[in-house]
């Protein structure tokens, strides 16, 4: 078995977000990056996944020689080899066109992704790559197992979750609950300096859309402080502002 | 030309997102001066698709086929994004919910289209461009996402925007689409409701309690205020990471995120990665017996105390009020 995970390398949790050039370019000064915590668990689960069914993974990140170290740190973790296409993205499109064009000869039976980055929030990623690849795709995916030449996916639905069936290959976007965490043991770090790292230059390809400003979300006038003596009052407020309908 | 908008239902149902879904194309619709068609897939009763009317919309398309009765993303995507061409859209307007975020990218890889998920605002269409505001950086800011392509796809955040009524009245037509065999590869194999519990990711309001509940066993007084605002609950991650709470009840920078009208936080210390998914929501309440949590930074009300002593009189209070 072939498993493609997508990688992407996001400023950490706890960044501060600001921006330069007018508010029209995401300031990385002093930002740390690290491996997008979805892609984590995606990476997680083709592991084991893989181990199972004596398959390879390959991770693949879209951008510059900055996400090498997050390459390597998936490497320790597991991955069979790395793939970096050598461009700076614009847009989800524009990385999905670049993903596809790799994978379209690669014989892939499950490309994963995270279910979104948390830089651009997108989910966008892994149904974009179905659409291209002309395969089904899974934006949110809780669990995945495999019986034989099918994967079965579990896909949170609004009120509850759907099961599916679906044929290799297929795209799935990875949520919370597929895989814990894993962290990467000596063995790993050791040998992950000595698998491969190929860098691809990208193909051609002109973004459909493209962030012209950034803004910070208005800050809420401080907090209201309620007495513990007085829980009606907050009743009272909210019944005020519409919320407590008969 | 004209809008397109993809109005989801469930058990053929509408729901209230896809009549915020049909107002914002509405008012888009009105700013291009052209008309608003719907279009509708499954098993949906005619009254139902002409209410839509009442909405906005001046056309409803309906595909209706056995094969269609469940959500199949390729499918469905290949017939909005056929319904798209056929009505010659120049927007194509989805609700940014679960098979909303399925589909939406599909769609706009089918019709070469730049797609702005997420949209918290209409599109700004002053000197010529196409510009909708979405929430990036887990909302720790917003961006401005100029769509450069001549179609342009928009998945609309639940609760962004406001159903309209215009009293209007809408024709129903069949649309015929041209099904394609590989389009079916998807099974579905079952499907599991979770009892008839508010839907979090739609809800307008949502109660969340994190690790200050001390064990899952304490979850029936959270359950309760639930039910009474009519009220969909959540949980911190560690919560769920512990197993007292189901994952997908999990919000925050790796769970849902939400933006209801009404949050509230009770025993939530108020981590950024918390705050993250929740920062959107309109009004935010906190129950915290430690003054100095963060999440009072980040709230409109809050109440310093013990939340097995509060919660209780919040219930008593509601209850009292209701009767
Ligand atoms: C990469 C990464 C991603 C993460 N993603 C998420 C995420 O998506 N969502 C998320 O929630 N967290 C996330 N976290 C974890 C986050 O950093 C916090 O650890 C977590 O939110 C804390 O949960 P909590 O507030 O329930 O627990 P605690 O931090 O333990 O806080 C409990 C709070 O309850 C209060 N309390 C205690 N007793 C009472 C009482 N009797 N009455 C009232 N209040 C009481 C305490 O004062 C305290 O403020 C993430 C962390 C990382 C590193
Ligand atoms: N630059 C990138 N290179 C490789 N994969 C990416 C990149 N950006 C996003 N992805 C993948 O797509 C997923 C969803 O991203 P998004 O659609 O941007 O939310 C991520 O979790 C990654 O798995």
């Amino acid at each position: 078995m072939k498993i493609l995970v997508c990688i992407s390398n996001v400023p950490d949790t706890t960044t501060k977000i600001t921006f330069t050039d007018n508010n029209t370019q995401f300031n990385t000064q002093g930002v740390q990056y690290i491996l997008n915590p979805y892609d984590e668990i995606a990476l997680a689960r083709a592991v084991e996944l893989a181990e199972n069914e004596q398959g390879t993974v390959t991770v693949l990140h879209v951008g510059d020689a900055n996400a090498d170290a997050t390459l390597r740190k998936a490497l320790a973790i597991g991955a069979s080899d790395a793939v970096r296409i050598n461009a700076q993205p614009t847009d989800a499109y524009f990385v999905a066109s670049q993903i596809a064009a790799y994978a379209q000869d690669k014989g892939f039976d499950m490309i994963l992704t995270g279910r979104e980055s948390i830089d651009y929030n997108g989910t966008k990623v892994a149904a974009m790559l179905g659409e291209m690849l002309d395969i089904p795709s899974v934006s949110i995916t809780k669990k995945i197992t495999i019986e034989g030449n099918t994967g079965i996916l579990e896909r949170e639905i609004e009120g509850g979750k759907e099961v599916l069936a679906i044929p290799f290959p297929f795209v799935a976007g990875t949520a919370e609950g597929v895989a814990d965490w894993k962290i990467p043991n000596m063995r790993g770090i050791m040998s992950a300096r000595t698998k491969p790292l190929l860098v691809v230059e990208p193909i051609e390809v002109q973004g459909l859309s493209k962030i012209v400003k950034f803004e910070s979300p208005a800050s809420r006038t401080s907090v209201q402080l309620i007495d513990a003596s007085e829980v009606g009052k907050l009743i009272d407020l909210l019944q005020s502002q519409g919320f407590l309908k008969n | 030309m004209s809008v397109l908008v993809y109005i989801e239902n469930t058990e053929g149902k509408f729901k209230k997102s896809g009549f915020e879904v049909l107002s914002y194309a509405k008012t888009i619709a009105n700013q291009l001066n052209t008309n608003l068609i719907a279009l509708s897939i499954g098993n949906v009763a005619d009254d139902d698709l002409k209410s839509l009317g009442n909405y906005g919309a001046d056309k409803v398309l309906t595909v209706n086929h056995q094969n269609l009765k469940s959500f199949v993303n390729q499918a469905y995507s290949a017939i909005i994004a056929q319904a798209a061409k056929n009505s010659d859209a120049s927007v194509v307007v989805l609700s940014n919910s679960f098979t909303g975020k399925g589909l939406a990218p599909r769609i706009a890889v089918k019709l070469q289209a730049g797609l702005a998920d997420g949209a918290i605002s209409l599109p700004d269409m002053a000197d010529g461009k196409f510009i909708v505001k979405n929430n990036v950086f887990s909302s720790k800011a917003i961006a401005f996402v100029e769509i450069t392509s001549a179609i342009k796809v928009l998945a609309l955040m639940p609760n962004a925007y406001k159903v309209v009524e215009t009293g209007g009245q809408a024709t129903v037509e069949n649309f015929d689409y041209q099904a394609n065999e590989s389009d079916f590869k998807t099974i579905i194999k079952e499907i599991v409701k979770a009892s008839d519990k508010v839907s979090l990711p739609d809800a307008e309001i949502v109660v969340s309690a994190g690790r200050g509940l001390k064990g899952p066993e304490n979850w029936g007084m959270i359950e309760e205020l639930a039910a009474l605002l009519g009220a969909a609950v959540a949980c911190s991650k560690p919560v769920s990471d512990a197993h007292w709470r189901p994952h997908e009840e999990h919000v925050g920078q790796t769970g849902i995120t939400v933006s209801p009208n009404l949050y509230i936080a009770i025993g939530i210390s108020g981590a950024i990665q918390h705050i993250a998914g929740v920062s959107s929501s309109k009004i935010i309440v906190v129950i915290n017996s430690d003054a100095n949590a963060p999440f009072f930074k980040v709230a409109d009300y809050g109440i310093v105390g013990d939340a097995f002593e509060l919660v209780p009189q919040l219930i008593a209070a509601v209850k009292a009020l209701k009767s």
